[in-house]
């Protein structure tokens, strides 16, 4: 992956063109760290999401104290499954895949405003060095950069407000810092909606999940590509 | 190795017969007293009494200087100069609004002055050592009291009534001189439980509930839980308490003092329980221990006052006294119940109309210690509320935190002309001015002026009043403190207190307000595409295959 990486992508790479030559195959595409680390993510953001409206007294379903000591112990658990998966991702390159791309953004968008309700196809072909849409790029970096941060920093300065109580104002400003942690959160919340509504699009929901449990996706592998896996990497190739 | 097993077992048992044997021996030796002295054995107490200040001067024959020790205290002078703000307070001064003052209705109220005689609130305390009274503070035989209108004397016949509002009873002062010894809550409680002229009526959180409290009531004094005396956090030190209301202890940072001691010069919590009172290594722990810079621990631990069956009165409209029955007489209503079952007046001729409660939530403020006086120097507003005592703090001064109060609501007399608050000469069964025997308010206020040497217009109105009272006895178990969404929560018990941020208690606030309508757009642009998508037939869209 690496290796396809280091060289500047083809048209058809960028997914919008149709490939000539390549061939469909089922490739290991997410790693098993990648697995744990979206469905640990996925669980931490639903208790977040659960806990925070507890404490917000959206339901009752638990009592507030259990709710703070949940969101705290969840939150800080998924900041040190953060620090991992930067790691991760600056040490094995994958932190590219992320990196947003204007080609092929207004056709992406077009698919979804219209062409879905003509019944088009999904103008993106995924390839073995880009899964992720130039649409899906776009969000993924807004969020990653962005509102994660904006809701991760935000929940520390919260959570240590006995450290900068002696501030000047600092009521004041931890009632600013409570409200940008409250407006980014729900807006976590429609990113969480939206992401689950999208796997509806183009392939059947359970296609759509199916990756990220099995790790493996139909991808369109160029001969060279194909030859280097069936020769070097031949565990990454299922069929 | 069977064998020396065997005899193992058997030096065991021995040993234990022993043991038990030693424990009944040790049983039946008589108890050690914890005193070094039985004062039942000195020749000074083995005669008849027939005053107070008698058995004083006995008690002073050995305790030479503890006459001394008692006039210093706040207890003897009923004087408090406030170090802060330099008003002389104290009971001898302060208006409340309760039965008013002290001027002018001397022997009924001086009835709880640790002292015999005080007559005349213009004068200092009798000055002769043997007016202290000893008994009333370490009498242990139990059947010592004060007649409720003899300015602190004890009733020596069954005529009348105590302190406490019992039929009167004769009392044995040698056995009460014989039976002295470090105070109990029965000693306090007969004085500091009957405030205001009844059982609980003043403070809310200190009743005849205290005497024998169960572990819900008070977890500290009841016998299943600490079972302390009133002592055991009000230390003295030369016959001076710790823990003044005129100056609380509103903070307190020291904690212990050295690990594992505790403090004494202090009636704070903290001085047991440290600075971090909550387990430290938990995350509910640690964030209770966040609070406590700016919560008093009374806040969530005391839920409500007036607990245990007893009712205080939390509203007294003296404006309505006067009223006669259709006898033409003074008439009384007693329309409201307590848990104990007893019922209490709601009304009296001589007093007013009075509202009271039980299990009452607190009023919550910002509290520094300091309580700024309304005294019957001051202009008032008689267009608003009067605040008797001002509670002083601020979010901001570092040394308030958030504390509990039973807030009083008065409507007293005023003078209308001066526009402050007034004396007045409510008892004196035998005087013509006294508005408990005359009802005549122009005599009463003018008798009650000239007692305290104030001036007075000649002209009085009724104002409406608050009067505060710091909330700090009645600690409930653990298991009953207030639970965190009691606070955080909208129109929790704190809202309207200012400076301070409460999670959870405000969930549409602009910030949650401009997420929540990203979020609805999202949601609804979700909605709208599934929609379209179903009209359009485009179904699932395309695949890739």
């Amino acid at each position: 992956m690496t290796d396809a990486l280091a060289k500047p992508p083809a048209p058809f790479e960028r997914g919008l063109t149709p490939c000539p030559d390549c061939a469909e195959r089922e490739v290991l595409i997410y790693p098993r760290f990648e697995r744990l680390w979206h469905w640990s993510q996925a669980g931490s953001i639903v208790i977040l999401m659960f806990t925070g409206l507890a404490m917000n007294g959206w339901h009752s379903l638990i009592g507030f104290e259990l709710a703070v000591r949940l969101h705290m112990i969840v939150a800080l658990a998924l900041l040190l499954l953060w620090v991992f998966a930067t790691f991760w991702l600056v040490t094995t390159g994958n932190w590219k895949v992320f990196l947003p791309r204007v080609f092929g953004l207004i056709a992406v968008a077009r698919y979804y405003a219209y062409g879905v309700f003509k019944g088009e196809h999904h103008p993106y072909q995924k390839s073995l060095a880009q899964r992720l849409n130039p649409l899906q790029t776009l969000a993924y970096s807004a969020l990653k950069t962005v509102v994660f941060p904006l809701v991760w920093g935000t929940g520390l300065i919260y959570l240590t407000y006995n450290f900068w109580e002696t501030l000047p104002n600092a009521s004041f400003w931890l009632e600013v810092v409570a409200n940008i942690h409250l407006a980014v959160a729900w807006i976590v919340s429609g990113f969480v909606i939206l992401h689950i509504y999208l796997l509806t699009i183009g392939h059947s929901f359970r296609d759509g999940v199916r990756p990220m449990i099995t790790g493996t996706e139909k991808v369109a592998l160029t001969p060279e590509q194909e030859a280097y896996l069936e020769r070097h990497e031949t565990w990454r190739l299922i069929d | 190795m069977g064998k020396a097993g065997l005899r193992a077992v058997l030096l065991a048992m021995l040993l234990g017969l022993a043991g038990t044997l030693g424990a009944l021996a040790q049983g039946q030796a008589p108890q050690l007293s914890q005193s070094t002295t039985d004062h039942s054995k000195l020749k000074e107490l083995q005669r008849e009494f027939t005053s107070g200040p008698e058995v004083t001067a006995a008690c002073l024959s050995c305790h030479t200087e503890a006459a001394t020790q008692v006039k210093h205290s706040i207890h003897w002078k009923w004087e408090f100069e406030n170090p802060s703000t330099g008003q002389i307070l104290g009971k001898s001064h302060v208006v409340n609004s309760f039965c008013g003052t002290v001027a002018s209705n001397e022997p009924r109220c001086t009835s709880c002055h640790t002292g015999y005689g005080w007559t005349d609130m213009s004068e200092p305390p009798p000055s002769e050592a043997s007016a202290v009274d000893c008994l009333v503070c370490h009498d242990t035989s139990g059947q010592y009291t004060k007649l409720d209108s003899a300015a602190g004397h004890p009733p020596l016949e069954a005529r009348g009534k105590t302190i406490t509002g019992a039929d009167a009873w004769a009392v044995d002062l040698k056995e009460a001189a014989q039976s002295v010894g470090a105070p109990g809550r029965e000693n306090c409680g007969s004085c500091h439980f009957y405030g205001g002229g009844g059982d609980n009526v003043k403070h809310g959180d200190l009743s005849s509930a205290l005497f024998h409290p169960a572990l819900d009531v008070d977890v500290h004094m009841s016998p299943e839980g600490g079972n302390f005396t009133c002592s055991t956090c009000h230390h003295s030190d030369k016959h001076i308490f710790a823990g003044s209301r005129y100056d609380v202890h509103a903070m307190d940072t020291e904690g212990t003092g050295k690990p594992g001691m505790i403090r004494t010069d202090v009636a704070t919590c903290e001085s047991c329980h440290g600075t971090a009172p909550h387990k430290t290594l938990s995350v509910t722990g640690m964030k209770l221990n966040d609070h406590v810079d700016r919560i008093a621990c009374q806040t969530c631990h005391i839920p409500s006052f007036a607990r245990g069956g007893i009712a205080t009165k939390t509203r007294w409209d003296w404006s309505v006294a006067g009223r006669m029955g259709p006898d033409g007489k003074p008439m009384h209503e007693e329309e409201y119940v307590q848990g104990d079952g007893s019922a209490l007046h709601t009304y009296l001729t001589t007093k007013g109309a009075f509202d009271w409660g039980e299990n009452v939530v607190p009023h919550y403020a910002w509290f520094n210690g300091q309580v700024d006086y309304t005294l019957a120097d001051r202009e008032i507003d008689p267009t608003e509320v009067v605040e008797i005592n001002r509670v002083e703090g601020s979010p901001q001064d570092g040394r308030s935190r958030i504390w509990p109060f039973k807030r009083m609501e008065g409507r007293q007399a005023y003078d209308a002309g001066l526009n402050r608050l007034v004396y007045s000469n409510v008892w004196g069964p035998t005087t013509d001015s006294a508005y408990w025997t005359n009802f005549d308010w122009a005599k009463a206020i003018e008798a009650g002026m000239a007692a305290a040497g104030a001036e007075y217009s000649g002209q009085f109105g009724f104002v409406d009043t608050h009067m505060y009272w710091p909330i700090t006895h009645m600690v409930a178990p653990a298991r009953d403190a207030l639970d965190c969404r009691d606070c955080h929560a909208p129109q929790g018990r704190l809202a309207g207190i200012a400076g301070v941020y409460m999670p959870g208690s405000n969930p549409k606030s602009p910030g949650a307000l401009i997420g929540m309508a990203v979020f609805l757009a999202m949601a609804s642009g979700v909605m709208l595409h599934t929609v379209l998508r179903l009209i359009t037939r485009g179904g699932k869209g395309g695949r890739h295959d």
